[in-house]
């Protein structure tokens, strides 16, 4: 199973972390400060598989964002590689091209969307497709619930008046 | 309203923080925000929740404490609306994990959800207990993931089926209930519902045996007809990752099967054929295709076996070994390692590609790489292939060299053919990366130098060698300090000269110009520098013409001030100096160390005699001054011509106390005043050395060679001072000097008996004794016995300790007491004082028996153990 999901910047900033196994707030700094150390230093032609305390850590960078994700010992490396890739085509898909700054300021959103992805640090969907639907769908009624909202509020508002 | 809780959108706060140059201003920012925050939880301000939650998430993920708003979390979900939820929820799932108790209080709220009439709502709820429920939340909420995984719409099924791998999984009794609908979602058509389904049944055959049995009588035809149709389906856009479909489902099934054949020849028959269309039909040129193949090739190494498949697979990976791609040839090694176990000879074949990998530029390829040639090696194979790896050690990075130097000093010592061949890798390496060789690595040379006794001389001579050009390789120094200091007189002499050996002239003051630079050389350790000392004091012995100049450079040290070297000077330069007529019988060569019990030891399995039995009371004809001596010829370990000398205490030399921070000072101090008082103090050289047979005599144990190499093999304990007194003589005498020299019960092995309770009709006395290396634990011997003329039945003993202590209780002998002391039970207890050195041993007790089938009861503390348990 995955054990928890990161996207740390180039920089080393957090982007995004997800955490399928009980670490606590100690120890989930401690483990991103120690990855960020061994995985951003590694030079661009090396395999994408880092071992770590009895652990692999699977990442791949896309522009300026490491995606790493931290499976046991006898998973398979590769297909992490290539859920790293579905998660990083919905995100494209979704925001449009997708860069570091949508994912700094809709974090919420790309954690819905990794939330339709993984389970229980198991993929649950394999269809991109499936995925953008349920996220519209979603999106659809926050976006209904908040007009709802709105003319509730104006028409208090205009019977205030 | 609060005029902070209508503050800042999210953008706007993300973008302040953005915008702060130092750590100083962004922890500012987040002060002023978190302080909204918690005015408006204060306030119970609803309009705002949604936004400060989202807020609180993103100062979570940068680290900051977000505790205050986990109940705001609570409230969020239970509001009715699907935005407040679906907010909610991220947040929880984000601030809380399963250790915290407020979660338990969230079960009601996912309860309800997962019953509601939105879909969307009962996917949340799904979606937060897959990620973060306990197990109480697991066994509650159970059944209710149970019916959802037949609920009507897919995407909630599967999610259910992810929810059910953590319920099982926290909760390993639930497994059985889940059997039977998971079978079920194998029969489905939707991508998502089989991924998670097949994955979920994975899961359950892990967990529980009944699960793998139903679902290999059940459903591994399914199975395989499920990844036939997969590997046959036409082209479907939603599914295919660059020409292939769906790759998850693939390596789902593969997985599945690997765990339905493995142990099972019928299930692995039926899955034999689907396995070779999926090995041979599967594109390789995308890591898509790759990743399927690396799980086949995972499942034909694991199933039943069948030749054809594994050699398909091995021809795999072999490919994948020349892959150009550092991905591909990672999962190749790492697969070959599991390869080996079941066909060596096929990995064999790859050997010179993976030793090729050994020297990648990638760690991570590095590190597969040497684990399997590790895996790889064999008595026919380790000459060519510890010469490469040592080859390359010479070039190796830095980092790298720790891992290979233990692999390679591994590697030599398990599959040595010969002990020429032995010593000459352990030189090569000590002499490339002697900085990174652990101590009991060289230790272990050092014994195996001294059992081969024809091979002392071409031993020291190519140290000899070797230590002039590569000097600043610590251990390979202290390796030969050591080996010079011994035979010294073989290197001067060539004795013993191979036929291999190229002709070599040293004289003496040669040799001990190597170990003056030795101790000389600036970032000569402690360790080093002592062991340099020991080997000046040997070679004054085997070369008087050299003896004072080997005193000039002894009384450098004379002024050290660290205290080992200082007192190591003082008491060699006396020997060297005043003590002509007994030094060569004092510095004689060191007898064969025993290799068996230096073996033993490092691989951990100690023979429990070594406690017992050590320095016997020392008997001397010359009064109490003459005490002292005693323990000090044994303190300084000098041999004397002994039918079985004292050797060990050589070691002891060497290693106990050579830190500086190895014995407390005092009784250090005291021993270095003594010994002056015995060296130079007007104590005839001829009554000394006729009294030290005397004094050592009783000494020659062989047991205590044991003890000594116990230090050798882990300085570090001896370091501690936790060792019991009764096996480290060393320390033992040392302690006997701080207080009472002329007091040589101290140095005696057990702890005195006690009689730890006694009434006018039970005695209770306390054997004690303890196990080596375990100072903390004490195992006490209890026997009763009756003083009175009725005997007791139902004879029972219990004892109480403080938390400190842990005990525990063996079964009592017998529960019957005869009378009059005709007889009496024993009992063992152990126990373990975590408080050892602080606190000492204290107990309540309760005897409890029958006499006359009367009961009588009593009671007592016993608190006069003896000190040090």
């Amino acid at each position: 199973m995955i054990h928890f999901v990161l996207l740390i910047s180039r920089q080393g900033k957090v982007r995004l972390t997800k955490w399928y196994s009980p670490y606590s707030q100690k120890e989930r700094t401690k483990v991103i400060r120690e990855l960020s150390g061994s995985i951003l230093t590694r030079g661009p032609k090396l395999c994408n598989f880092v071992e770590w305390r009895g652990y692999k850590v699977v990442y791949k960078r896309y522009a300026s964002l490491y995606f790493c994700m931290c499976i046991d010992q006898d998973d398979n490396e590769l297909e992490i590689l290539e859920i790293i890739h579905h998660f990083v085509e919905i995100l494209d898909r979704y925001f449009g091209s997708v860069c570091e700054l949508d994912l700094i300021f809709n974090f919420h959103k790309a954690y819905y969307i990794l939330d339709e992805l993984l389970i229980a640090g198991e993929l649950q969907e394999s269809s991109k497709k499936t995925v953008a639907r349920l996220i519209a769908a979603q999106d659809s009624l926050v976006e209904a619930a908040k007009e709802q909202a709105s003319s509730i509020s104006n028409m208090i508002a205009q019977a205030t008046k | 309203m609060n005029p902070f809780s209508s503050g800042t959108r999210l953008r706007d706060m993300i973008r302040s923080i953005r915008a702060c140059k130092t750590a100083a201003e962004e922890r500012a920012v987040i002060r002023k925000e978190c302080a909204a925050i918690r005015a408006a939880i204060s306030e119970n301000d609803q309009d705002y929740r949604h936004r400060n939650l989202a807020k609180l998430m993103f100062i979570h993920m940068l680290g900051y404490p977000t505790h205050f708003g986990q109940m705001e979390c609570l409230k969020s979900i239970a509001s009715p609306g699907f935005p407040e939820k679906r907010i909610g929820y991220l947040a929880l799932m984000l601030l809380l994990d399963e250790r915290q108790e407020v979660l338990m209080l969230v079960t009601n709220s996912i309860k309800q959800d997962l019953n509601h009439t939105n879909q969307y709502i009962v996917g949340l709820a799904l979606c937060a207990l897959g990620n973060i429920c306990s197990a109480e939340m697991a066994r509650d909420l159970a059944p209710e993931v149970e019916r959802l995984l037949q609920f009507r719409d897919p995407n909630i099924r599967k999610k259910a089926a992810l929810c059910a791998i953590r319920i099982v999984k926290k909760v390993p009794d639930l497994a059985e209930n889940f059997i039977n609908p998971a079978a079920s979602l194998l029969k489905e058509k939707h991508h998502g519902v089989l991924l998670t389904g097949v994955q979920l049944c994975t899961d359950l055959c892990k967990i529980s045996d009944d699960a793998l049995e139903y679902f290999r009588k059940k459903c591994t035809d399914g199975s395989v007809k499920l990844l036939r149709d997969l590997a046959n389906s036409p082209y479907a856009p939603e599914y295919d990752i660059s020409g292939i479909a769906d790759p998850f489902l693939h390596i789902r099934l593969l997985k599945f099967l690997r765990v339905l054949g493995q142990g099972n020849v019928d299930a692995s028959d039926s899955m034999n054929d689907i396995l070779a269309q999926v090995a041979t039909k599967t594109e390789s040129n995308k890591n898509a295709g790759n990743a399927i193949l690396y799980e086949c090739v995972a499942t034909i190494m694991s199933i039943e076996d069948s030749s054809g498949l594994r050699v398909l697979a091995i021809n795999i990976l072999g490919r994948f070994l020349s892959n150009r791609d550092n991905n591909i040839r990672y999962v190749a090694l790492n697969m070959l390692m599991k390869a080996i176990t079941v066909d060596s000879q096929a990995v064999q074949r790859h050997r010179t590609t993976i030793l090729e990998c050994v020297k990648d530029s990638d760690a991570s390829i590095r590190k597969r790489a040497l684990e399997l040639v590790y895996l790889l090696i064999n008595e026919s194979n380790v000459k060519p292939l510890t010469k490469e790896l040592i080859d390359y050690l010479e070039v190796s990075e830095p980092e790298f060299r720790g891992d290979l130097t233990a692999k390679i000093c591994s590697i030599v010592e398990r599959f040595s053919p010969d002990k020429i061949w032995y010593i000459d890798q352990m030189l090569k390496v000590l002499s490339e990366a002697g900085n990174y060789v652990k101590d009991d690595v060289w230790h272990a040379l050092i014994v195996v130098i001294t059992n081969a006794s024809h091979l002392h001389g071409y031993t020291v001579r190519s140290l000899f060698r070797v230590v002039q050009t590569a000097g600043d390789q610590e251990t390979l120094v202290r390796v030969g300090v050591w080996c010079i200091g011994e035979y010294g007189d073989m290197l001067v002499n060539n004795t013993g000269v191979l036929h291999i050996e190229e002709p070599l002239t040293v004289t003496e003051s040669d040799a001990v110009d190597i170990v003056e630079t030795a101790i000389k050389r600036h970032s000569a350790d402690l360790t080093t520098r002592a062991m340099c000392l020991v080997a000046l004091l040997k070679l004054s012995g085997r070369f008087p013409a050299c003896s004072q100049r080997i005193n000039d450079i002894v009384n450098q040290y004379k002024g050290s001030l660290v205290l080992e070297l200082q007192q190591r000077a003082i008491e060699f330069s006396s020997v060297v100096d005043k003590h002509k007529n007994i030094r060569s019988t004092l510095v004689e060569r060191m007898p064969v160390l025993d290799e068996d019990t230096f073996s033993g030891r490092r691989a951990g399995s100690v023979p429990a005699a070594v406690s017992t039995s050590k320095v016997a009371p020392l008997d001397l004809p010359n009064g109490g001054g003459k005490v002292i001596d005693a323990p000090l010829i044994d303190l300084l370990g000098f041999d004397v011509p002994e039918p079985t000398p004292d050797h060990d205490n050589h070691h002891n030399l060497i290693n106990v106390n050579v830190s500086p921070t190895s014995s407390p000072p005092g009784p250090n101090h005291a021993h270095n005043d003594l010994l002056m008082d015995l060296l130079t103090i007007g104590t005839p050289p001829a009554q000394n050395s006729s009294s030290v047979p005397d004094i050592l005599s009783p000494n020659q144990d062989k047991l205590s060679s044991i003890n000594i190499l116990d230090q050798l093999s882990s300085p570090a304990a001896s370091v501690e001072g936790k060792i019991p007194p009764a096996s480290s003589p060393m320390l033992d005498l040392m302690d006997g000097f701080g207080d009472s020299p002329s007091n040589p019960q101290d140095n005696g092995s057990a702890y005195p008996s006690i009689t730890a309770f006694e009434s006018s009709s039970l005695r209770v006395t306390f054997n004690f004794s303890k196990q080596p290396g375990n100072p903390q634990t004490t195992i006490i011997e209890a026997n009763f016995e009756n003083k009175t003329s009725n005997s007791y039945t139902d004879f029972i003993f219990q004892a109480a300790v403080p938390k400190f202590l842990q005990l525990h209780l063996d079964p009592a002998s017998s529960n019957v007491l005869p009378s009059n002391g005709n007889g009496s039970i024993s009992q063992r207890l152990r126990i373990t004082n975590s408080q050892h050195g602080k606190k000492s041993l204290v107990m309540k007790m309760r005897i409890g028996y029958k006499m006359n089938n009367k009961e009588v009861l009593e009671e007592g503390q016993i608190s006069k153990f003896p000190p040090g348990l």
